[in-house]
């Protein structure tokens, strides 16, 4: 056990280059990210089952628990740090104003799977929308307020015009 | 000062600055969703090390002998304890209060000493650079046990045979309780009718989304303990650890900074966490320990686990006559220090047939060990029970009579103008409407419209039922809550706010914030009070250097007591803020207001601004004539006096269909109207009954800790343990009614526990309504497939 493998790896995450990385083999992704200041990147249970984590890899929700940090070498990844495009910043005022979210520990999970909501490019009934986040657990809101604040992004977004 | 004419009315919404009762964007939470809040976890500190515990896994065993050499040799571990060492600077506790009759629980030391009682009991501890190294190094400490007998049913923890968990107390009870008005018996035998239910509750737990974390940080050159906590009640924290570690209590600091969900679990002493403190003592250096989520799932409190039979007798004419109640609960090997596991059957009884007006009423409450992980409180305490009781009995009387279960309720139902009252089990009620929220809620569902639906649907083959039930609920204790008994927890809190040099207003309360948006409550009351902007305003909580003394926040008690308090601080500033304008206007107090951050003269005529008049005060003092009181700060404290709790009370109601081919329940609608007297935030408000409504669903049908017959947890993790997920979950509409509290300037009450203590009982009894063409019932929660399969008799 004490003689841990460590590989050196290089990445990009929110559009910095990080190079020559040392890291134990062992480590997932989002344990690789805290380390390096990503707080954001919350572990809810580091099973994959609760989505807290959740990461963009390549532009892919990734649950960031389930991946080792070797397996993102040479990758593009975005934690909720980097989740920045307008579409985003829209997404995350209708969070706001939809008061989507309470303690705020599922929130950078929950974006990250509204990005990909978004970025399907089009609408949803909420049918739906409680269908594709039911990926994340949330334990405050009931999920209402989640879902309003998706469908209220979509509208704003204008998405599949 | 004439307090009508200076201090504006509170909900008048179309004058400048009227915060109070609007939906106000939360200002913070764009922060939450930017990766930036704060959680324990997140704290890095020169030097911290890292803990990992050894846990037991047996339910029940003796510890022969612990080696710890091979782990403390492994490369990166610093040391490794266990209670021979932390009994040395960390004394035990024991989980008792002295107002509620005898309560039998044993010391409890933060490490295992000689038995272990539950699987996942701390025995060792690991201290290591890193978190992976310490849990390496923790599959090295080698325990010798000595398997013994588990005590885990908690039907048979009385019996004679039973192994007997604590050897000096003789048995297995913790404490009971028997309520007895009137004469159920006499009444019973004068009923037309009597029904009787039993109802099982499962174990469940609270699953915060952030698992307990806490990083303590002895600085031995000042003698100062700083713990960084992620709890609900920082003053209390402060006051047990230095207690316990022996500390001047003035130099042991709680910070509370963001919390990722608490629900109650966050509120208790964890033997972990009391290690933890202990380790940062003996280490002199900052140390940090996290759960994971399996070590959540077996040492995070958990809650009810309760089997409750009951007994109703109505008249012919449907008017209740007699309700009697006899509740079991099983609670693990020990009380939880320090608000004891005592409190939730304590509140079953209290609550249980408390929205009706019963002349006879007997309750006894029967609380056992058992070697399971320890029982407490957990949001919505002993509501769910009492609830679920009681409106079973109501609707089982109301069909047996032939009766509408709407009006049988009507019929029962305290009215609305007899308040003050008392519960039947005599506590004292006030300032309630459950008439006006049964009306209203009837007229949101359409009842006729329903019953039509389940007909018509019955036709189809499809199994639909609705419920409509009452509630009461805690929220805002009295000193009568915890204080009384003994424990270090305060009933009061206190806020201090300033106007500084820019004109801005700062608030520190000892009120935390766990995400029910306390932040944005304070501001909206102050920025009301005051005249100010809201984005004035800013929020000091969740640490005990900093902030008043208070309680923090659980029993829905942060807006209407730290509310409160905010308001009186307010109210308070204002009037300093006029006297010193009058003085620098040379004008009567009378003709001056704040508005938009402007002292303005009611009469017209130029003002000042906030910001010019507080660099008067802090920058050109001598521009004000000796002996002015400038003072710009302004601080009160509130508590509920004269009464245990401030009560509020809702109705609520859900739609279900029954699949009887599978067993699973669609929950169509959900329907809450309640009553929290002023909302400060009708938004927050409602946010609060729908996560609630959602955590009583997860109760209700999903959640339950299952252990072997060997007193393993054999479902403790998020794959396995099945909480509310967004695609089973309803929308839930939410109404109000609002009768504020007489208690208070404010009149706000607390919104946090109704969802989770009324939609347990709307939910079981939906079914069973759904269940009655089929001539069956479910009485055991959570209400699974297999259950209803069961009750059907296909398996």
């Amino acid at each position: 056990m004490s003689n841990l493998n460590k590989t050196t790896i290089s990445m990009i995450i929110n559009n910095e280059d990080y190079n020559d990385l040392n890291v134990e083999t062992r480590q997932h992704l989002g344990d690789f990210l805290r380390d390096l200041g990503f707080k954001g990147t919350h572990l809810g249970c580091e099973q994959g089952a609760c989505g807290a984590c959740n990461v963009l890899v390549d532009g892919e929700s990734v649950r960031s628990c389930l991946m080792l940090a070797v397996q993102a070498n040479g990758k593009n990844i975005t934690t909720v740090e980097g989740l920045n495009s307008s579409e985003m910043e829209i997404v995350k005022d209708c969070f706001v104003k939809n008061n989507a979210m309470q303690c705020g520990f599922c929130s950078s999970g929950m974006l990250m799977t509204t990005y990909e909501i978004v970025k399907s490019n089009r609408k949803y009934s909420r049918e739906e929308i409680r269908e594709m986040i039911s990926g994340n657990y949330c334990r405050c809101t009931g999920y209402q307020a989640i879902v309003d604040a998706v469908e209220d992004s979509l509208n704003k977004i204008n998405v599949g015009v | 000062m004439d307090d009508l004419n200076q201090n504006p009315k509170l909900g008048a919404a179309d004058r400048p600055n009227s915060y109070i009762g609007r939906s106000v964007p939360r200002e913070r939470a764009k922060k939450l969703l930017e990766g930036k809040g704060k959680y324990v976890d997140d704290i890095l500190l020169p030097r911290m090390a890292h803990l990992s515990y050894v846990r037991s896994p047996f339910a029940h065993a003796k510890i022969k002998s612990i080696n710890t050499e091979n782990a403390k040799k492994y490369p990166g571990v610093l040391n490794v304890f266990t209670i021979d060492d932390i009994e040395k600077v960390c004394s035990p506790w024991q989980g008792v209060l002295g107002h509620l009759g005898e309560m039998r629980s044993p010391t409890q030391y933060p490490l295992a000493k000689d038995i272990v009682r539950w699987q996942g009991e701390p025995v060792a501890v690991v201290v290591a650079n890193k978190r992976a190294v310490a849990e390496d190094a923790s599959e090295l400490v080698e325990i010798d046990y000595e398997d013994l007998d588990a005590q885990l049913d908690m039907e048979t923890a009385m019996d004679k045979s039973t192994r007997v968990i604590h050897d000096d107390l003789g048995n297995n009870l913790f404490w009971t309780r028997t309520v007895n008005q009137g004469d159920v018996g006499e009444a019973f035998k004068q009923s037309h009718i009597v029904e009787e239910v039993t109802l099982d509750f499962a174990r469940h737990t609270g699953v915060t989304l952030e698992t307990r974390a806490i990083v303590a940080d002895w600085d031995s050159s000042e003698e100062k303990m700083t713990v960084y906590h992620n709890g609900q009640a920082p003053h209390m924290m402060q006051s047990i650890i230095a207690k316990h570690l022996n500390l001047s209590e003035g130099l042991v600091r709680i910070i509370s900074c963001d919390v990722g969900g608490s629900f109650g679990i966050k509120v208790h002493v964890y033997p972990d966490e009391m290690v933890t403190v202990a380790v940062s003592k003996l280490m002199k250096r900052p140390v940090k320990f996290v759960a994971d989520r399996l070590e959540s799932y077996s040492t995070d409190i958990h809650s009810r686990c309760h089997k409750i039979l009951g007994k109703i007798g109505v008249n012919d004419k449907g008017k209740i006559l007699a309700f009697e109640i006899d509740d079991l609960s099983g609670i693990g090997p020990f009380s939880v220090y320090p608000r004891t596991s005592a409190i939730e059957t304590n509140q079953v009884l209290n609550l249980s047939a408390a929205s009706y007006i019963i002349p006879n009423y007997k309750a006894k409450g029967t609380v056992v060990f058992q070697n399971k992980t320890p029982m407490c409180q957990y949001r919505a305490v002993g509501h769910p029970i009492a609830v679920a009781i009681t409106e079973a009995l109501v609707d089982k009387a109301a069909n047996a009579l032939g009766m509408d279960r709407y009006e049988f309720r009507k019929i029962n139902l305290i009215p609305d103008n007899s308040y003050p009252t008392k519960t039947p089990s005599g506590v004292p009620l006030e300032d309630l409407s459950h008439e006006a929220c049964i009306e209203k809620l009837e007229k949101m569902m359409n009842i006729s419209q329903l019953e039509k639906y389940k007909k018509e649907s019955l036709a189809k083959g499809k199994y639909k039922g609705f419920s409509i039930i009452n509630m009461v609920e805690v929220t805002n204790p009295s000193p009568a809550f915890y204080g009384v008994g003994g424990a270090p927890i305060s009933s009061q809190d206190g806020a201090s706010i300033r106007l500084e040099g820019s004109g801005a207003v700062h608030i520190s309360t000892s009120i935390t914030e766990q995400g029910q948006g306390t932040e944005a409550v304070m501001q909206q009351i102050a920025a009301d009070q005051l005249g100010v902007k809201i984005d004035t305003v800013r929020v000091t909580h969740g640490d005990t250097d900093a902030t008043p003394y208070g309680g923090g926040t659980w029993a829905s008690r942060g807006a209407g007591i730290g509310g409160e308090a905010v308001l009186k601080a307010s109210r308070k500033l204002k009037e300093n803020i006029l006297n010193i304008a009058a003085v620098i206007m040379q004008s009567e107090v009378n003709n001056l207001d704040v508005q938009n951050d402007q002292v303005i003269r009611k009469d017209g005529g130029e003002g000042i601004s906030l910001k010019d008049l507080a660099q008067i005060v802090y920058y050109r003092g001598h521009e004000l004539p000796p002996g002015t009181n400038a003072e710009l700060i302004a601080t009160a404290s509130f508590s509920i006096e004269g009464i245990p709790f401030v009560f509020t009370n809702s109705a609520m109601g859900c739609l279900v269909d029954v699949d009887v081919d599978t067993g699973l329940t669609k929950i169509e609608k959900f329907w809450a109207v309640e009553d929290c007297g002023t909302q400060i935030n009708p938004k927050l408000v409602e946010e609060q009954i729908r996560g609630g409504v959602v955590q009583g669903i997860g109760g209700a049908l999903y959640e339950e800790c299952i252990y072997d017959e060997m007193g393993n947890l054999t479902n403790g993790n998020m794959a396995d343990y099945l909480v509310p997920m967004a695609y089973e979950m309803p929308d839930i509409i939410v109404d109000h009614v609002t009768t504020n509290s007489g208690r208070s300037i404010l009149g706000a009450k607390g919104a946090g526990e109704a969802g989770t203590g009324g939609a347990p009982g709307a939910i079981m009894n939906a079914i069973n309504d759904a269940l009655i063409p089929l001539n069956t019932e479910v009485t055991s929660q959570p209400i699974t497939p297999e259950k209803v399969l069961k009750a059907l008799g296909k398996i």
